[in-house]
């Protein structure tokens, strides 16, 4: 019982920052129907820059700095590698976003010489906790409410704001939004804002508990994101959330049986069973196109 | 001279340039130190290009956003060394799983029959080898052929992705411990033959000629040349038809399930080849070393050399294997001009400065080396300009 | 027309990286005065990826011992001994890569890796070469066994790992040992494997896991462990993956010991068991602060005081890790064999090396048939969360 409540425990956790991640990946694919692949990187990056900055920064000040660098690094990759490539094929966008998945996680290598850093205790979050027999980190409870917190906010902001109503009118359409006069340059910065501010806020989760960054860190949890947010259903940001915790506590599970080896793919297998049978996921609008 | 004629001496030089090459390594080979980093650069280089282009027949001719190449390499890599390590040599390199379930050796068969010393035994090395290459193809195939069936009719993003996890999965399948006599569970196989068994000997165990260079060369050489063979077939007008736009190919009577298929088993069969290759350039193979990283390289590659195009993309890796591994290395040490410290340069500059480079032909040169042209083509074009500007034409 | 920028871009660059490659070449011997002869040692060690720390580590040793020693006397003539690097960042695609990149820079023998993987994957290519290659700390057997050029100066994994499941029983009275190695490490398994061997005939009941490259959520496994019954937790698993694993066991409040091979002997992992209720113990070959070795720990302390780079690499302070005494040994052992065969041949170097005998920080190295080191002690060492330092817990043998 406690062994599978601890298991549980880590589960909703992981699945948590999942989901934060996911929801930066749901927001662009719906709006620009681009996998972003160098957003699991953004998310390495931000863990990066807190291991430097928390250095010779007081923790109060790093936090939001390494939020408010997070949001310009996404801002900054949008401007200048997925702008210009608009009216390019599909194709060459997402080869732009691999070349830049690459980029970050070169230059991490150069900066951190090829060595794990460790990610710098957050008071409070890094602490221990027992529930139920189990102990874990405060941050594995925290995460679940937190993450339903800034999606609730995200939704709210979607459904009931103007900048909302312009990204829900160009993820339904993108030449008509346009012709309506909406600023679509300015809706997609936006977009590119939000997922990279919540991936930033994940990373410091995710970091909490898991203390060690590498340069890779970021691509498997950006994959496995991704997985939830087709899960999910593609574009729909409660679908991403749902997809990424049931992710997070099905990997769990699986790494506490007998057939870890299989924890990654299982993810995948996932995602090919979903496309196979249902492929708008969970929560997805249906549409005429062929996926 | 017609455009056709042109094209066709193109041709013709080029087939000339590439045997003058191929003669060049040969007796490089044999007179220069074999130390030397320009042949692990050859070696390397041609195995990718066999896999570059192999992408690029996917990528590049038929549309499909394919992700899944480290995968099918991963399985020809595994199946060419299941099939060759020698049976003497099998209990040490199964050594956690006691011993292999696989009890035979292709080159040791042929030698059976042929005799294992002297000319009978290179024969039957080379048989044997070129068998297991074969074989690493067609289960490489197999596998493309068994995923094929259920992901070639998704768009080209989810396709990716979808064939990104399939090459996890299939990573994970050879990495679990239950089929550990026969893949060796995750650990290293080794001991099977390599390029340098490809090194003749006379009876004293001297080397009297080099062919390790050589042999890849070839290899890769052959496959690409049966590539270029189906992309100027029907075959391959009908990918080409097919990337730029379904519903016409289709209304032209093209069946696109087919082609899509023939194009993807293709593509994995030479993966798979190449896969096999690498595995006898590294002297070992191991699941982990086949990640989505490894696919990523090959696409950026890829796009380097041109999407669409076969010399664009063979020149592209050897250009990306001679620079990463020898050219740019200096990069990475710290250098000294007199009492001056060069600033930047330590471990790992080089990467960066690789990912600046591939961004700037992402960004800017999005034709990449060639675009989509050949260099028969471009060798034509040559002529062309020259024998206008001889004729006093302005240029066209 | 951008084409043609392309390609001039490609050329002007293939062009700058040939013409910097002469340059390149003797501007790192340039310093030498014309006349002094160069022999080159091959350091062929991780920089990067998850074993970069462990092996950064080891090159401090032979470079601290390049400092102490830096010529070496063959046929009469004094040969400055230069070290020359290849990363072969902690993975077995680049390990023959940067063999080859050693083997074309012409060295006369090769020290490395730290890591057993990538030391068996470059193998063929310094046979190919006909070089010698000394191990350090690669303790695989799969390393020296079927061939003549591996040699290595540390102890073996069926040695450490029936040295672990030993302890284990002895200290703690083990019954139940839960073991986690990295998928596809052969370091890690074969140590898990031969631990297991030795505890399962002692008659304990061990239970087995992989976990794949990059993970970093190690808590399911601690759990199973914990749910398991396991008395003892067994992780012979690199640098990286180690401090992850103290680290969330502390906060998960784990009550059995963690037990770890030599890899685990390294600051970083101290650090991230300093301050936490947690039990850490560790094989390894060398036990700073014992007299014989007095004037090597008060010698190296001082280098990388005065050298701030390596003590970065070092992990910032002047605790002496085992690898880093095995790597100022396996300098030794190289000039020695150099001294031995009386020239920079490699051939001659690898014909002198099996004879080589030499007592170093670490111990007496003498090598057997195979070409290993013959070693019957490891030394155990606890991790002191108080003070942030290695305690002496015992030397441990087979018997």
């Amino acid at each position: 019982m406690e062994f599978f409540l601890s298991i549980l425990l880590s589960g909703i956790s992981v699945g948590g920052q999942y989901a934060l991640i996911a929801v930066g990946y749901t927001m662009v694919y719906g709006i620009l129907r681009l996998i972003n692949f160098a957003h699991g990187d953004v998310f390495m990056v931000a863990g990066l820059m807190m291991v430097y900055l928390s250095a010779w920064l007081p923790l109060y000040l790093s936090v939001p700095v390494v939020l408010l660098l997070t949001v310009a690094l996404g801002f900054i990759i949008e401007r200048v590698a997925y702008k210009p490539l608009r009216a390019s094929p599909r194709m060459s966008v997402m080869i732009s976003a691999i070349g830049v998945s690459y980029l970050l996680q070169n230059l991490a290598l150069y900066i951190t010489g090829g060595l794990p850093q460790m990610y710098p205790r957050l008071p409070l979050l890094s602490d221990s906790v027992t529930i139920g027999g189990a102990t874990t980190r405060v941050v594995t409870l925290v995460t679940p409410f937190l993450v339903l917190l800034l999606v609730l906010a995200l939704t709210q902001l979607i459904h009931h704001t103007k900048i909302g109503m312009a990204m829900r009118a160009v993820a339904r359409d993108f030449e008509t939004s346009q012709l309506m006069g909406i600023r679509i340059n300015s809706v997609i910065s936006v977009t590119f804002i939000i997922g990279s501010f919540l991936a930033g806020v994940g990373s410091m989760l995710y970091f909490s508990n898991y203390a060690t960054v590498i340069p890779v860190s970021g691509s498997m949890p950006g994959l496995k994101a991704f997985v939830a947010a087709v899960f999910g259903g593609i574009g729909s940001v409660p679908g991403a959330v749902i997809g990424a915790f049931l992710i997070g506590i099905c990997e769990t599970l699986i790494k506490g049986s007998d057939y870890t080896v299989f924890s990654d793919a299982f993810t995948f297998a996932l995602l090919i069973l979903i496309l196979a049978v249902k492929p708008t996921g969970l929560f997805g609008e249906r549409t005429a196109q062929k996926v | 001279m017609s455009k056709e004629e042109r094209l066709r001496r193109g041709q013709r030089i080029t087939w000339l340039l590439v045997a003058a090459l191929l003669l060049l390594v040969l007796v490089l080979e044999n007179v220069i130190p074999p130390s030397r980093m320009l042949f692990p650069v050859l070696k390397k280089g041609a195995v990718y290009a066999l896999v570059v282009v192999s992408m690029n027949l996917l990528n590049g001719f038929t549309g499909l956003f394919s992700l899944g190449q480290a995968g099918f390499m991963l399985v020809g890599a595994y199946t060419y060394a299941i099939l060759t390590i020698p049976t003497a040599l099998r209990d040490g390199v199964y050594y956690l799983y006691g011993r292999s379930a696989v009890h035979f050796s292709l080159p040791e068969m042929y030698a059976r029959l042929l005799g294992s010393s002297g000319l009978g035994g290179a024969v039957s090395l080379t048989l044997g080898v070129l068998t297991a290459l074969v074989c690493a193809g067609l289960s490489s195939a197999l596998a493309a052929w068994l995923i094929g069936l259920s992901v070639l009719r998704l768009r080209s993003d989810y396709l990716g992705i979808a064939t990104l996890g399939f090459g996890e999965i299939i990573r994970a399948i050879y990495q679990w411990d239950k089929l550990g006599p026969i893949t060796n569970g995750a650990n290293m196989l080794k001991s099977f033959p390599t390029f340098t068994s490809f090194n003749i000997k006379n009876t004293q165990g001297q080397i009297v000629l080099r062919l390790s260079t050589l042999v890849p060369l070839m290899l890769a050489g052959v496959c690409i040349g049966i590539m270029l063979l189906l992309i100027n077939s029907s075959y391959g007008r009908a990918f080409k038809a097919i990337r730029e736009d379904e519903v016409a190919a289709e209304a032209m009577g093209i069946n696109l399930a087919r082609h899509k298929m023939m194009a993807f088993c293709t593509s994995a069969f030479f993966a798979g080849v190449g896969g096999a290759m690498l595995a006898m350039y590294q002297n070992q193979v191991q699941a982990k070393a086949f990640t989505a990283a490894m696919t990523y390289e090959i696409l950026l590659i890829v796009v380097l050399g041109g999407i669409g195009s076969v010399s664009g993309s063979c020149i592209a890796s050897f250009l990306f294997i001679a620079s990463s591994e020898w050219w740019l290395r200096f990069l990475d040490n710290a250098l000294y001009i007199g009492g001056f410290k060069v600033p930047l340069l330590r471990n790992g500059f080089r990467l960066v400065v690789f990912s600046f480079i591939i961004m700037i032909v992402v960004l800017f040169f999005r034709q990449g080396l060639m675009g989509s042209r050949e260099l028969p083509e471009l060798i034509a074009g040559f002529w062309q300009r020259k024998h206008k500007a001889k004729a006093g034409e302005p240029h066209g | 027309m951008k084409k043609f920028l392309a390609l001039a871009l490609i050329c002007a660059l293939a062009l700058s990286a040939c013409s910097s490659q002469p340059t390149g070449g003797p501007e790192s011997q340039g310093s030498a005065p014309a006349e002094e002869k160069v022999i080159k040692i091959g350091v062929f060690e991780p920089a990067t990826g998850d074993s970069g720390a462990g092996g950064k580590q080891e090159t401090l040793g032979m470079q601290y011992a390049n400092s102490v020693t830096p010529t070496v006397e063959i046929g009469g003539e004094t040969y400055k001994v230069e070290l020359v690097y290849a990363d072969n960042g902690s993975s077995t695609d680049k390990a023959t890569s940067a063999a080859a990149e050693l083997v074309s820079k012409g060295v006369s023998v090769v020290l490395g890796s730290y890591g057993s993987s990538v030391s068996i994957a470059a193998g063929p290519t310094f046979d190919e070469a006909g070089l010698a290659a000394i191990g350090v700390t690669c303790t695989n057997p799969g390393v020296t066994a079927g061939n003549d050029y591996y040699f290595r100066i540390c102890f073996l994994d069926p040695f450490q790992g029936t040295v672990l499941a030993h302890f284990a029983m002895d200290t703690f009275g083990a019954q139940t040992a839960y073991c986690l190695g990295e998928l596809g490490n052969e370091y890690d398994q074969g140590l898990v494997e031969y631990f297991k061997q030795a505890f399962e005939a002692a008659g304990g009941r061990v239970i087995t896991d992989s976990f794949p490259t990059n993970n970093s959520d190690f808590t399911s496994y601690l759990s199973k462990a914990k749910n398991e019954g396991a008395d003892v937790f067994f992780s012979p698993v690199s640098i990286a993956y180690s401090t992850q694993i103290v680290d969330q066991a502390a906060s998960m409040g784990v009550d059995f010991p963690i037990l770890g091979g030599d890899t685990l002997d390294n600051n970083r992992v101290l650090a991230a068991a300093t301050g936490k209720n947690i039990k850490l113990f560790v094989s390894t070959f060398y036990q700073e602060g014992s007299e014989d070795t007095k004037d090597f720990d008060e010698g190296i302390k001082a280098w990388l005081e005065s050298n701030p780079q390596a003590k970065t690499d070092n992990g910032g302070d002047t605790t002496i890790a085992a690898v880093t005494a095995m790597g100022f040994d396996a300098y030794y052992v190289a000039l020695e064999a150099i001294k031995a065969a009386d020239s920079a041949d490699p051939g001659a170097i690898k014909a002198a090396l099996p004879g080589v005998e030499y007592t170093g920080v670490s111990g007496r190295i003498v090598f057997d048939d195979i070409g290993d080191a013959i070693r019957d002690t490891a030394y155990i060492k606890t991790a002191n969360t108080e003070t942030g330092a290695w305690d002496f817990v015992t030397q441990q043998g087979v018997g």
